[in-house]
């Protein structure tokens, strides 16, 4: 094959996956590995939203996926399954995670609160309701993990969880707008409801006392 | 219906569902998770396969060779699409570039295989199984290195404009002015990040394709599709009822679409696929970044008399130009003007459309530039912008704004914000360790009219159905869709179904350049009064004369229920609103006035925003609920835009290196303070029946510069680079205590 000599120059391979990953520019062109017959599986029970789950999982699966295509609960969101930005918040034993960051198979015998498990259309949580009240979403896709979180954030400072912003950690806490910010920041919403979720979650937290 | 003079009074003035601030009638599905997108249709799809799609790992160049041997061979895989089998896609609607098949790589991260197994986790690791082998040609990825070759381009969206735009004699006015200011100013690309990646779920049917998708517009996907699969029209059905976030990312088909249903089909099963974070930048489009030249020449007073401004950008080859200089055409009053649009090759992901596109980025420069005028005159920069407000297009004098409250916003707006508290003097107000700063900008967006068309269905049991492709990307349509409906035939909200985002549905203008809500209820609009005729033809009632309202129909001294029109069965009726050239008689669009407070940490010069608020001006406001939330998530991006986003480019390889959400920073609730909004009420007669305008985009327009000229003020050290990070003042900030 005749090529301009600035493509000969230039000419390189890079191999192996060519997904988001890193460029390579390491010219490596082979055979590669293939992979095992079957991925193994494990066993995992689960409750989640008070329903016992018994479930066979490839070892790969997060605890997000399982909840969204095993289980059919896509209330919880996959915004990045990086851990960025909060979507998949859910309550795991009462405290939130970021669902995409767990494997399933780390949470035999858990117990998992979803969006679902809240509260439904008929009968919406109080931080659901005050979530339409003050319009605290407009796409709603980051919503339920909001939610989850913001449920979580009254339950933390109640127990006197300090985050970064607290300033006295032996005086009463409370959920000052800086620490609800502050609490609520690892859920993005891009969409920019923030302003109005502040006001929802205020609200829940006044009414509580 | 054609609209084709200014509307009189109709029902829609009665305002007693419309212009109420009345929640979201689909929140409660958001709120409990139940409102199903692209990528959750178990209801509709069951046993999917999954696609992984795998990007391309160079710039520019070509696939010499993809082996998918040991892909194939992997637990689970059901097919490997190499776009070596494939002919290139034609490029779609408003795009120049093959979202698959064939062998040329356009840019970074351009699709160029698809695995589909039957889990997710097989189709990942699968895809991590190809051998590609690449022939890395020369790309051109950084714009300042190729600005000589840039070349004077016309505005896509507005090619009636001479692409060198001259008035009057603007070199000779900038020389003679004796107060000026020259400076450049630069963007950075940016990217959507809606929280909803791009994503699709596919099943074929005896040769018909039904596609779950995240579309903001649903018949500008379809035709595309149709291509693309070699099948009519008719054969593709399209669903968006919801949609994460769009913000121009899925106004157009992305590679997901064709993907889904290419694998659907080679595999004889429904398909799902859903752009991985990285690739939803890398792969998909960018809000092209800009340089900026500003120039203006000003008397002693304050009075404008030369507007120069020139916007260099770059985009693929074919592609267009981000129209930064579109709101400098329109915004201010000046005799002499030279606007024009120079753009470069560029082989990094196409630049497209991006929430008010042109006005965000030209307003981020213009209205620094303003400022920087306003202190070199010793003159309030909100005075500066009232006495250069114009009533007519400063092009054509003959043609005036339909409605334009400008001056109003700004007036309002430094009343509500205590404008009068700041001090010009940058640098000079302090709290403890906190330099603070107060700035404001204008904000300027057109407002776009497009045909929309809806059914609306009378029920035996009362209800309303109302039927169009509009989609509701967050904006509120279902809400202000049933208050039109609700309004129109005088029942109460509740009584109103509204379905959405469906392509057997009437064609909508759908959800775009904040086009979407006056145009889609003017559809509805047009529905209903066709409605209103036919339910009055059953009820031997002139619709002329007949009032619709709390479940009856009124005409004269007779009173009869609505539901007594339908006792034989429903009313069906279905219509659309098309304009005549009320747009090119006057000029319509939407203003804002964008006030800030920011406090800068005087040791390390970071940035808190401690105050916002924004005055509109967009006409009659439908929902002040949603139409709220439009304007604070507008703001909330212009926060972004002024202190943290950027596409960073990495010019050796031609890939964005902020490639998720880590390193992509948006904004998040500890940097959003509690913010304000106004709406003023000037319904606009020449936009539509509904004499309402754009919403959607207004609220981001100047708020950028807002936030630019309040660190200013804070600290003293111009910075015209976006976005303002700390390290751009932190070795020019005055002494704190
Ligand atoms: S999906 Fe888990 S943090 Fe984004
Ligand atoms: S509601 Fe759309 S991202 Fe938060």
């Amino acid at each position: 094959m005749l090529l301009p000599e600035w493509l000969l120059n230039r000419r390189e391979f890079v191999a192996g996956a060519a997904a988001s990953g890193a460029l390579t520019t390491v010219p490596m062109v082979g055979p590669s590995p293939a992979l095992a017959e079957t991925a193994p599986t494990n066993a995992v029970r689960l409750d989640v939203n008070g329903e016992p789950h018994a479930l066979t999982l490839d070892t790969r699966t997060t605890l997000l996926d399982t909840l969204r295509e095993h289980l059919h609960l896509t209330g919880t969101k996959k915004g990045c399954d990086h851990g960025h930005c909060g979507a998949c918040t859910v309550l795991v034993n009462g405290t939130r995670i970021n669902a995409c960051l767990s494997l399933a198979v780390m949470h035999d015998g858990d117990s998992v609160t979803t969006i679902e498990g809240l509260g439904t259309p008929d009968d919406m949580h109080e931080m659901q309701a005050a979530f339409v009240k003050h319009d605290g979403f407009q796409c709603g896709y980051c919503t339920p993990g909001q939610i989850c979180s913001a449920v979580a954030v009254l339950a933390e400072v109640e127990q006197g969880v300090p985050s970064h912003v607290t300033g006295d950690l032996t005086a009463p806490m409370a959920l000052s707008n800086i620490e609800l910010r502050e609490r609520m920041s690892g859920n993005i919403c891009r969409c920019g409801a923030y302003s109005n979720i502040a006001d929802a979650i205020t609200e829940v937290a006044e009414a509580r006392g | 219906m054609k609209f084709a003079t200014p509307a009189g009074e109709n029902p829609i003035d009665r305002l007693s569902v419309v212009g109420r601030p009345v929640p979201r009638i689909d929140g409660p599905r958001k709120v409990t998770g139940t409102a199903r997108y692209a990528y959750e249709r178990h209801d509709a799809v069951s046993n999917p396969a999954y696609g992984w799609i795998v990007g391309a790992s160079i710039g520019r160049g070509r696939v010499v060779s993809i082996d998918t041997a040991a892909a194939q061979a992997a637990p689970g895989v059901l097919a490997v699409l190499s776009t070596l089998d494939f002919a290139p896609l034609a490029p779609g609607f408003r795009t120049t570039v093959h979202l698959f098949g064939g062998a040329q790589v356009q840019h970074y991260g351009q699709a160029i295989a698809l695995v589909v197994a039957d889990t997710f986790e097989e189709a990942s690791a699968a895809a991590h199984l190809l051998t590609v082998e690449y022939e890395v040609a020369p790309g051109r990825y950084d714009l300042a290195a190729e600005a000589a070759t840039a070349e004077p381009v016309a505005d896509r969206d507005a090619p009636d404009y001479p692409v060198v735009d001259r008035i009057g004699d603007f070199e000779a006015a900038f020389a003679a002015a004796p107060v000026t200011v020259d400076q450049h100013y630069t963007t950075p690309d940016q990217t959507h990040a809606m929280m909803e990646p791009h994503a699709t779920t596919a099943a074929w049917r005896d040769g018909k394709v039904t596609i779950w998708t995240s579309a903001q517009i649903v018949a500008w996907h379809r035709p595309d599709l149709a291509k693309w699969l070699g099948v009519t029209e008719g054969d593709v059905r399209l669903e968006a009822p919801f949609i994460g976030g769009g913000f121009g990312a899925k106004l157009i088909a992305q590679c997901d679409a064709p993907l889904a249903a290419l694998g659907a089909r080679a595999v004889g099963r429904p398909v799902k696929v859903t752009l991985q974070r990285p690739l939803v930048i890398n792969n998909t489009t960018r809000r092209a970044g800009t340089h900026q030249h500003i120039r203006l020449g000003a008397t002693r007073d304050g009075r404008l008399t030369a507007i120069g401004h020139v916007s260099l950008n770059g985009n693929l080859p074919g592609a267009f130009a981000e129209a930064a200089i579109a709101p400098t055409r329109l915004f201010y009053a000046a005799p002499n003007r030279y606007l024009t649009m120079k753009l470069a090759a560029l082989d990094l992901a196409e630049g497209n459309d991006m929430r008010a596109p042109g006005e965000a980025p030209g307003l981020m420069a213009l209205e620094i530039a303003m400022d920087e005028l306003a202190e070199k005159l010793g003159m309030d920069p909100v005075a500066l912008r009232i006495v250069n407000d114009t009533q007519v297009d400063p092009r054509e004098p003959d043609r005036p704004f339909s409605e334009r409250h400008f001056v109003e916003c700004l007036r309002t707006g430094a009343e509500r914000f205590g404008w009068d508290r700041r001090n010009p003097t940058p640098g000079a107000q302090s709290d403890g360790k906190w330099l603070i700063g107060m700035g404001m900008a204008g904000g300027f967006r057109l407002n776009l009219l497009l045909p929309s068309a809806a059914r609306v269905r009378l029920e035996v049991d009362g209800g309303l159905t109302v039927e169009t492709d509009m989609t509701d990307i967050g904006t509120g349509s279902y809400t202000i869709l049933a208050q039109t409906a609700a309004e129109m035939m005088g029942v109460p909200l509740a009584a109103v179904t509204v379905r959405l985002g469906d392509s057997a549905y009437p064609v909508s203008a759908g959800s775009g350049g904040q086009f979407g809500a006056n145009n889609a209820t003017s559809g509805l609009y047009a529905a209903c009064v066709k409605l209103r005729e036919a339910v009055a033809a059953r009820l031997g009632i002139d619709a002329a004369d007949a009032e619709f309202r709390d479940g009856r129909v009124l005409s004269g001294d007779r009173s009869v229920a609505l539901a007594e029109a339908v006792r034989e069965g429903p009313l069906v009726a279905e219509d659309g609103i098309t304009y005549g050239d009320l747009d090119e008689q006057f000029v319509q669009a939407t203003f804002a006035a964008q006030f800030a407070e920011v406090a800068v940490d005087g040791f390390t010069g970071e940035m808190r925003v401690r105050r916002m608020l924004a005055v509109i001006d967009s006409g009659r406001v439908i929902n002040p609920t949603t139409a709220r939330s439009q304007v604070i998530g507008g703001m909330t991006m212009g926060v972004g835009a002024a202190l943290m986003e950027t596409l960073a480019v990495d010019v050796r390889h031609g890939t964005f290196i902020t490639n998720d959400l880590g390193f992509y920073e948006v904004p998040v609730h500890g940097d959003i303070p509690h913010q304000e909004v106004v709406f003023l009420d000037y319904p606009d007669n020449k936009s539509s029946p509904m004499k309402a305008k754009g919403i959607g985009e207004i609220g981001l327009c100047g708020v950028a510069a807002a936030i630019a000229n309040a660190v200013y003020n804070a600290t003293g050290v111009r910075v015209r680079d976006y976005p303002i990070t700390l390290d751009k003042h932190l070795a020019g900030l005055p002494r704190v205590a």
